[in-house]
């Protein structure tokens, strides 16, 4: 048997399992709750997985095992924007939201503020985000399934993406939030349990030595000690100065990014009690930080067994080499059939992780949708639960929709940066907003506004004048150049940007409401009156 | 909606409460300094591994070198610090946040 027959099967054991627990899930979703939010119900271990779930994306599983395989330590970094970034959640976001919102993103928002031009606010960034985020991990996917399952044509790559377009459509659709969060939970610990396999083989292979593995790795990497330093990737010597501040602008963006992801702060909402969040983010940084330390001797082992040259081969950004690594250490330890094996595994393990993070990011834009804009904007809130449950449905079936259709579209296109633009774009416009929101007496509605956009249109404008887009080889567009931002992550302007907005358009405005500060202030840290976990 | 159920002069009154500024001030001067603790210790990372690569490139045991070194050390101050905000809120948020909503339930009913 060969190893994509191996995986094929493999991962439709994985869609079956799912599939059937959505289907059991669908049978108590009865509430909005329910639907939304897995009727708070998880516990606190349960919502750290799922949060690893949500949160180890293709990206970070094969793109920074990638990263550090073609450049070393530079990959590194990523991993610890992405983990630093869960302190700010854990010590000024988690616990306030859980007290003080209801469903998504912009019910903290709103809170104390003219509901309609905020909630709009809110709900279009929580779109924007999640829809540039998914799209990234839906053209990931066709890329990924003609590297692990063979299938090369684009039709068999478009085949590909309406099946995993399909299947997470069906996942939020059918299951909701408690369906999502099964589908995350056992997600993770594949995720976790395939990682930890490899790890543990690699580093028995070199005997434990980790400074002789590094050695190996950089040895075969063909750039020799550098391989173990900063600046091959980022900052390096050809970028100049500004390739300095890129990376700085990266870092800020990776670290105040996370807790401006409308998909990961839905995940307090399932859980009974603020108490609960905080312990479900403890769990899902012990989770993710580990999960940080494998990769790290996933990417360094790949460059070492396999070799930067042949994995730059097969994948020029380096996707595969944890695939290509598990089929190395395999064959090295168990023989042939061994590789097959392990590299199944891994390939299987790989399209969970896509389908995981993609059905999460569907919730989250179709429940921002259904919740925020047609609930509250369009029908000011007289609609009934039914309904918004119906209008979340499809939505869900809508975006999931347009997502297949333009990751097909985008197929041939270099996407990886719709990630850090989406991380971007979540720290200058969502971060902003909810700090001042929990933090500040006097903030408004024209501030809430103001940075919402304010972040969201700076990060977007840098982005399509930056080199990513048009002037270089390899920009999205090749042969125009219209750039004038020479930097390609934008946070560091936009960040600031987004803080700035909030700040002058709420001194501008001379309306506050001090008495709702009040109570937010009261519930977010008393818990008076937070949504309770429902009971069936 | 459920969420409406509380006159908002009652959580005025209950923010001016000594015990409530307590729980906040408990809160606050915890959870602000730490935060811009744990940025600029991140943020010094990321500076030197753009500006500083010979210093990062110091080997120091090994092949194991600074910048390694620096990388594990934002795991383990990540892994660290929450530690500690789950004692800290488990010794002195968590006990004051439900004696006050205990007492403004109670009241409530």
């Amino acid at each position: 048997m060969s190893h994509t027959t191996l995986a094929t099967v493999l991962f439709l054991l994985f869609v079956v399992g799912t599939l059937a627990i959505t289907f059991w899930a669908s049978r108590q979703n009865k509430t909005a709750a329910d639907y939304y939010a897995g009727g708070r119900a998880f516990s606190a271990a349960q919502n750290g997985l799922a949060i690893g779930g949500d949160y180890m994306s293709a990206a970070s599983f094969l793109g920074i095992a990638g990263l550090i395989a073609l450049y070393g330590y530079d990959g590194f970094l990523y991993s610890i924007g992405f983990l630093v970034a869960w302190l700010v959640a854990l010590l000024l976001v988690a616990e306030l939201m859980r007290n003080s919102g209801k469903y998504t993103m912009a019910d903290v928002l709103a809170f104390r503020m003219s509901p309609r031009p905020v909630r709009t606010a809110a709900g279009v960034s929580t779109i924007v985000v999640s829809i540039f985020y998914l799209l990234a991990q839906m053209v990931g996917a066709g890329a990924l399934v003609g590297l692990l399952l063979g299938i090369t044509s684009d039709s068999g790559k478009a085949l590909t993406i309406v099946g995993v377009g399909i299947l997470m459509i069906v996942y939020v659709v059918v299951g909701g939030m408690k369906g999502t969060t099964w589908v995350q939970i056992v997600k993770a610990v594949l995720l976790m349990g395939g990682a930890t396999l490899v790890t543990l083989l690699v580093l028995g292979k070199y005997g434990f030595n980790v400074s002789g593995l590094l050695g190996e790795a950089a040895a075969q990497s063909g750039k020799g000690a550098a391989f173990l330093e900063p600046n091959l990737r980022y900052a390096t010597e050809a970028q100049g100065i500004w390739g300095k501040f890129d990376l700085i602008s990266l870092g800020l963006a990776l670290v105040l990014g996370t807790a401006g992801l409308p998909h990961i702060l839905i995940r307090f909402y399932t859980v009974p009690t603020a108490k609960d969040a905080r312990k479900s983010v403890l769990w899902g940084i012990g989770i993710i930080g580990t999960f940080y330390l494998l990769t790290l001797v996933l990417g360094f082992g790949a460059a070492a067994m396999v070799g930067s040259e042949a994995i730059r081969t097969e994948n020029a950004a380096g996707n595969t080499a944890a695939p290509q690594l598990a089929l190395a250490i395999g064959n090295a330890i168990f023989g042939d059939v061994g590789g097959t094996i392990l590299l199944a595994v891994i390939a299987a393990v790989a399209f969970a992780t896509i389908l995981a993070v993609v059905a999460g990011l569907t919730l989250a834009s179709s429940s921002s949708f259904a919740h925020d804009l047609y609930a509250h904007v369009f029908k000011r809130g007289n609609v009934t639960e039914k309904q918004e449950i119906l209008v979340a449905r499809i939505s869900a079936f809508v975006i999931g929709a347009v997502a297949i259709g333009l990751g097909i579209l985008a197929q041939a296109q270099n996407v990886a940066f719709l990630v850090a633009l989406a991380f971007a774009i979540a720290a200058s416009g969502n971060l902003p907003a909810i700090l001042y929101s929990l933090f500040w007496k006097r903030f408004n509605t024209a501030g809430a506004v103001a940075s919402i956009y304010g972040g969201l249109v700076s990060a977007l404008v840098l982005v399509i004048f930056s080199p990513v887009v048009s002037g270089r080889p390899t920009s999205l567009i090749k042969d125009m150049d219209f750039h004038w931002f020479p930097m390609e992550n934008p946070g560091l302007f936009s960040i600031p940007i987004g803080f700035l907005c909030g700040y002058i358009a709420t001194r501008m405005s001379k309306e506050y409401n001090d008495a709702k500060y009040a109570e937010m202030e009261v519930r977010s840290l008393t818990g008076v009156g937070a949504e309770k976990a429902s009971t069936h | 909606m459920t969420t409406e159920q509380h006159d908002s002069s009652v959580y005025e009154q209950i923010r001016a409460t000594d015990r409530f500024q307590e729980l906040r001030r408990r809160y606050r001067s915890w959870a602000f300094p730490m935060t811009v603790a744990f940025l600029v210790w991140y943020l010094l990372y990321v500076v030197l591994s753009a500006f500083a690569r010979d210093f990062m490139a110091i080997k120091v045991l090994g092949n194991i070198n600074v910048a390694l070194i620096f990388g594990l050390l934002q795991f383990v101050s990540t892994f660290y610090i929450s530690w500690a905000y789950s004692r800290h809120s488990a010794a002195k948020l968590d006990p004051l946040a439900d004696e006050l909503r205990d007492e403004i339930e109670k009241a409530d009913k």
